[in-house]
């Protein structure tokens, strides 16, 4: 105990006669801070905005068409489906979900959204934050996230315009906005909700798909009544309900087209950012180590021990990174807070919580040689010996 | 009766270097004795530095025995070796000797912080050695701000502040011109004589010898002549 006393006043009080040597270099480290959470919040920016609306889910599993391989564009449904899965032992219910994009273009700018079908009150309709829900059957009625009335302004109650390619024709299809839910981001894009019948007649659509006049949901989101039985109920679905696949909400993230790859490439920048840390501050302390050579051997030498050397070091490695990470973390939420609603940045995921961890661990990792090095200098140094 | 602190017995340090053996000190004996004041001296080469480093507890001899305060070096092992030049030793170094980002007090009581003793008591005493050595308003200097004959004056008093038994000096003159020299050796005898220690200074300047009881000359790793009669120490330290 004695000795990190000894280290924290000898550390503390080189930091503070120092602080121009020191600040230089937590600037340094706030910089890399600055660069490690904008990467890692684009990460979560970038994931939210592709499975956001999956990953809330109320379900814990979902049905695909066979064969799909778990890709919700390429899975396709038969209408009679989400009733075969409904009577499986250990569903407690299942709601079909049909997906598409469309635009507003009722806006001075165009936005391009998602729009997505469910049934309110079963799996796949988010539960409402105002207004209320759509009525079934054919009404032009839809619920917005809250993504589309902050990129946008669109109000509950307002009228919105939107444009579908058909066939080779552009139409355009007025909807009333009755409800709002929170951020249910798909593929991108701020959601919108709108009713089966009404998805059916005003999705974009080939000009084969318009011969059809049947909406067919491309997976089943199931809710469980024991969701600890998720493998059971997997087992007996499959046996059950003839041509399906089915799988949990992660595996339906990772095969979100391009999710993985997105946050394999996202996590890289992540990684070799934190790298360049790790050098940055290894190579910051080892020639500071270097430089007092003499000074750590006349510690020993009068009898200062390796304890209170090596503590020293890394008490100082430790508080020049925190001081760098407290303020590249200031610098990144006062740049946040210009940022615009279309970046995609989410600074309040577990990643920037991850990111900052690491952060503070690379200071001591990158120190680490110098710590060696300064525990192995002889005290013979400060008699010209060693 | 006059209390032995340190007693050096048959000691040898040998070297391999290139398939040769370097005897760097060869079969040394003597004994300082408290508030006893003793200068090392010898050409360059001639063992000095390597006996400061073995009685400093710095280097294991190859035979022999050092005893400080009746207590032997040999039987010790790395972490008693840094208790004792923690305790019972005093340190001045060439150069290097302070730590660069302590004022001059701090530095001094530096001393007292790894012995557990930087009381209040402590704080006081630091000021008053540091006064002592005319130094009461460079307190809170830092070495950068004070000349090489301050910064030497404050390493005297952090070799002393802990009541050593033993105080070394290695070349604590060899940065300062002829007078500053003269009145650091002084001071260092002053203190030495005052506190009841024993001091070894090594030195390659003789003048610097005038003010010590009792002079080491080594040659060759062998302790080839002792100096003890003032007017021996006077001729020796005027060159003749």
């Amino acid at each position: 105990m004695k000795n990190l006393f000894l280290a924290f006043y000898l550390a503390l009080k080189e930091v503070f006669r120092n602080r121009g040597r020191f600040f230089l270099v937590s600037l340094v480290i706030s910089l890399i801070t600055l660069l490690v959470l904008f990467i890692a919040a684009l990460g979560e920016g970038l994931a939210n905005g592709n499975r956001q609306y999956v990953a809330n889910l109320d379900a814990q599993l979902i049905v695909f068409l066979e064969k799909s391989d778990y890709s919700i564009s390429a899975s396709r449904l038969e209408t009679n489906t989400a009733r075969s899965v409904r009577r499986v032992d250990g569903v407690a219910d299942a709601g079909p979900i049909y997906t598409s994009s469309t635009e507003i273009v009722s806006l001075a700018e165009p936005l391009k959204v998602s729009m997505l079908a469910a049934e309110p009150g079963r799996p796949g309709m988010p539960a409402l934050i105002e207004g209320k829900y759509f009525r079934s059957g054919g009404a032009r009625e839809a619920v917005i996230d809250r993504n589309v009335a902050l990129r946008s302004g669109i109000k509950v109650g307002d009228e919105i315009t939107i444009r579908s390619t058909q066939g080779v024709e552009d139409e355009f299809f007025r909807l009333e906005v009755v409800g709002m839910v929170a951020g249910q981001s798909y593929f991108f894009q701020p959601t919108i909700f709108v009713p089966s019948a009404t998805w059916e007649t005003v999705r974009p659509q080939s000009e084969a798909d318009l011969n059809s006049s049947t909406a067919y949901p491309n997976i089943l989101a199931v809710r469980l009544t024991d969701p600890s039985q998720a493998d059971v109920v997997t087992r007996r679905l499959i046996a059950t309900v003839p041509n399906i696949e089915v799988t949990d909400i992660a595996t339906t993230i990772n095969n979100i087209p391009g999710y993985s790859a997105q946050q394999g490439t996202v996590q890289t920048q992540g990684f070799f950012t934190l790298l360049i840390g790790v050098l940055v501050i290894g190579g910051f302390f080892q020639i500071q180590i270097l430089q007092k050579v003499p000074q750590i051997g006349v510690l020993k030498a009068i009898g200062s021990s390796n304890g209170v050397v090596g503590w020293a070091a890394v008490i100082q490695i430790i508080v020049v990174t925190a001081i760098g990470v407290a303020i590249g973390g200031g610098l990144t939420y006062l740049f946040s807070l210009g940022f615009p609603p279309t970046i995609p940045l989410a600074f309040n995921g577990s990643r920037s919580l991850i990111a900052i961890a690491l952060l503070l661990f690379i200071g001591p990792l990158g120190g680490m040689v110098s710590i060696i090095y300064a525990v192995r200098i002889e005290p013979l140094k400060a008699l010209r010996l060693g | 009766m006059t209390n032995i602190a340190l007693e050096v017995k048959d000691l040898v340090k040998t070297f391999a270097l290139d398939g040769t053996t370097i005897n760097a000190v060869d079969h040394v004996s003597f004994q300082v004795k408290s508030g006893e004041f003793v200068a090392l001296v010898g050409p360059s080469g001639s063992g000095k530095t390597t006996m400061l480093s073995i009685l400093a507890a710095l280097l294991s001899p190859t035979s022999g025995q050092v005893l400080v305060d009746g207590q032997d070096m040999a039987e010790m092992n790395d972490k008693r070796r840094v208790k004792l030049r923690r305790e019972k030793i005093g340190f001045t170094f060439q150069a290097n000797n302070l730590i660069p980002f302590l004022t001059a007090q701090e530095n001094v009581e530096f001393m007292l912080r790894l012995n557990g003793k930087a009381d209040k008591a402590g704080r006081v005493r630091s000021a008053e050695i540091l006064a002592r050595l005319g130094l009461n308003d460079r307190l809170h200097n830092l070495p950068a701000q004070l000349s090489g004959g301050q910064q030497q004056r404050v390493a005297i008093a952090r070799a002393l502040i802990h009541n050593p038994s033993v105080v070394l000096a290695d070349e604590p003159t060899a940065s300062l011109d002829t007078e500053r020299a003269f009145q650091v050796v002084e001071t260092f005898a002053n203190l030495i004589h005052e506190n009841n220690r024993a001091g070894i200074m090594v030195t390659h300047d003789l003048r610097m010898c005038r003010h010590v009881d009792r002079v080491l000359q080594m040659q060759d790793g062998k302790l080839v002549r002792v100096y003890e009669t003032k007017d021996e120490i006077m001729e020796l330290a005027r060159g003749r």
